[in-house]
């Protein structure tokens, strides 16, 4: 299978005043073509950080991102900031979570939904205008020469959004990355933003990267899902194996801490005691170790390397689940 | 119909600003503890000083006497300079010194502007490298030189040494166009070196703070040019606290060139209420402070319109409040 997206040890440090601040570190990942990748974790694993610093979009002098990221057979680390720039739109976009800090409070949604057609596809105004309507309508906007007229806080966070994935859309990406479209949204919403997504999907043979911290959402619209912890990748499978027969103990914690319907009333929510650790002071062991039921003296003094099953699936841990110990 | 009423309301509001700051003024006149006769026309016989008294108000109690100056001003009649033998009137003084206190700020602003926001923004888009550094420390030692100082390093070095300017005195456009800016050259730099390290601080803090947002991130995403990011997607959120301080620095401007206007003899409206306190022309200076706050009303007035073009959300808050 081959991939749309590489990334091979990519790491991004910030400097900060207390000291370098690893947010991404050493993360390995491959995006299949047509594929969904759910990306989940708790805030602050650095599943922002990543799809951003892949797509180039950190920028100043605070950031140092290291590694290789190779999209659809250009090798993006290796490329100026201009010859990136033209991959965006046609190549890679990029859905925001929260779309009224995403769209320019002072510009009309027309400008912003027809500037990319310009400038990416060298569209004329009318031209671009026309087709904004008919992206609109695509993201199912109603009354979308009204909407093509309004400024974004005219308009409700459903239809935000909706406007934010005509933008990302509308140059035909062939890679959406979407950074928590729905956290933002209530949940009826969510499901619509999720449904529009999966058959905007399919139409266009768009693949896409969620990135969410809801494994409801990862389990209904990704293929492959990855899971983070303190900016590494500790367990990628495909959707279903994950969810059947996981072997990493945070993915395990993670999904015990669903609240669950089934549950008698009163029952104390699972949590995964304590924090993350200080990205300026990461754990010389496995990350997890701190927090980990199932940690040995060995978690704590050695780092664990990814392991990779004889079906694919990829684990960061010394002890994992379903291995006699 | 709701905006209609937003206007009239705030136009009433700064109808109300003007009829305070008047009056204030004319109290501030009357409460000067001598008899304002006997200093407004040193050489005056105790009859003509009766008449004086009578014609401008002065035996009426405050509120009369502000009553009758209202209705002169408001029919274009804003008093005598007594000095003269009363055959001097505020208004042809004034109607000589305003336009070139008008266009004084009017070219003050176009080239402290034009120099401010190319560096504001260059130096919020280099934040903390050299080019802002550069930017930042020469801008702060120029804002720590008055005016003054600046326009007498240029009457010495541009005016005396180089010959290059005349040091002194106005041009209408009607003795030629170069002639006019020739003289307006020194009084518009010594003016706008304070303005535009003032208006290159505010844009690019608000810049810096703008970069941050998710839009801009949203706007890269997009492929779009930096240029074209920092000036159409940053620059106009960002200009509102430099259009609104810019609209305000005008008020002060006209009236408030004094010293400048002094120094370089451009004879515009602050030259003139310098002359009105030196001649104790006081009723001259209640009515010129009047004309400078209406000028301040109006340019709050254009600031309050102008948001709203800047900035769409200002226009519908008005009315949804």
């Amino acid at each position: 299978m081959s991939s749309l997206l590489s990334i091979k040890n990519m790491s991004v440090n910030f400097d900060t005043p207390r000291g370098s601040l690893e947010a991404v570190r050493g993360v390995d990942i491959e995006i299949p073509a047509g594929m969904s990748v759910g990306v989940v974790g708790e805030s602050g694993s650095g599943k922002t950080v990543m799809c951003r610093a892949a797509m180039g979009l950190l920028q100043g002098s605070t950031v140092n991102r290291t590694g290789t990221v190779i999209f659809d057979g250009h090798e993006l680390t290796a490329m100026s900031k201009e010859q990136v720039r033209e991959l965006f739109g046609s190549g890679m976009a990029m859905i925001f979570q929260d779309p009224l800090t995403a769209l320019n409070p002072v510009r009309r949604i027309g400008v912003q939904l027809s500037e990319g057609l310009r400038v990416r596809l060298g569209m004329s105004k009318s031209d671009a205008m026309a087709r904004s309507k008919e992206l609109l309508e695509l993201v199912r906007i109603p009354n979308a020469a009204a909407v093509l007229k309004s400024f974004p806080y005219q308009l409700s966070g459903g239809m935000r959004q909706r406007v934010m994935i005509a933008i990302a859309i509308s140059c035909n990406p062939k890679l959406l990355f979407a950074d928590e479209p729905t956290t933002a949204l209530d949940v009826t919403v969510q499901a619509q933003i999720l449904q529009l997504l999966r058959e905007l999907r399919e139409d266009l043979k768009m693949s896409m990267v969620l990135v969410t911290h809801d494994l409801g959402v990862v389990a209904g619209n990704t293929d492959y899902v990855a899971v983070m912890y303190a900016g590494e990748v500790v367990e990628y499978a495909p959707t279903k194996k994950l969810f059947a027969d996981m072997r990493m103990p945070y993915t395990e914690a993670l999904l015990n801490s669903i609240p669950r319907v089934d549950h008698k009333s009163g029952t104390r929510l699972t949590v995964i005691a304590g924090r993350l650790p200080d990205p300026t002071n990461r754990p010389v062991g496995c990350s997890f170790a701190p927090r980990c039921k199932y940690a040995q003296d060995k978690c704590t003094t050695d780092h664990p390397e990814l392991k990779t099953d004889p079906d694919g699936h990829i684990y960061r841990c010394w002890f994992p689940i379903g291995e006699s110990l | 119909m709701e905006k209609l009423k937003f206007w009239l309301q705030r136009v009433a509001q700064l109808f109300v600003v003007l009829l305070l700051v008047t009056f204030g003024v004319s109290l501030l006149v009357r409460i000067i503890p001598v008899d304002l006769a006997t200093i407004v026309m040193p050489v005056a016989d105790e009859n003509q000083r009766a008449a004086f008294r009578a014609s401008i108000g002065l035996n009426k109690g405050p509120i009369g006497y502000y009553l009758q100056w209202l209705g002169n001003f408001v029919q274009g009649d804003l008093g005598k300079i007594y000095y003269s033998g009363g055959t001097e009137t505020v208004s042809g003084h004034l109607i000589k010194a305003m336009p070139r206190s008008l266009l004084l700020m009017a070219y003050t602003q176009i080239f402290a502007l034009g120099i401010a926001i190319p560096l504001g923004v260059l130096s919020a888009y280099r934040a903390g490298r050299r080019a802002d550094r550069v930017i930042s420390n020469t801008l702060f030692i120029f804002s720590s030189i008055p005016g003054f100082a600046i326009g007498l390093i240029l009457i010495i070095v541009v005016g005396t040494k180089l010959a290059w300017l005349p040091t002194l005195g106005y041009a209408t456009y009607s003795e030629g166009i170069w002639e006019h800016f020739k003289h307006m050259i020194m009084p518009v730099l010594s003016l706008s070196f304070g303005l535009i390290s003032q208006y290159t601080r505010l844009l690019r803090a608000d810049m810096i703070a703008s970069l941050r947002e998710d839009y801009v991130t949203m706007a890269m995403s997009k492929g779009l040019s930096d240029r074209r990011i920092l000036w159409q997607h940053v620059f106009r959120p960002s200009s509102i606290t430099l259009f609104t301080s810019a609209a305000l620095s005008m008020g002060g401007l006209i009236g408030g060139a004094i010293v400048i206007e002094s120094i370089f003899a451009t004879y515009g409206v602050g030259f003139e209420i310098f002359a009105a306190i030196g001649g104790r022309q006081y009723i001259m200076l209640q009515s010129s402070v009047a004309v400078i706050a209406l000028f301040y009303v109006f340019f709050n007035l254009v600031v309050d319109i102008g948001s709203g073009f800047v900035d769409p959300r200002t226009r519908d808050r008005r009315t949804n409040v």
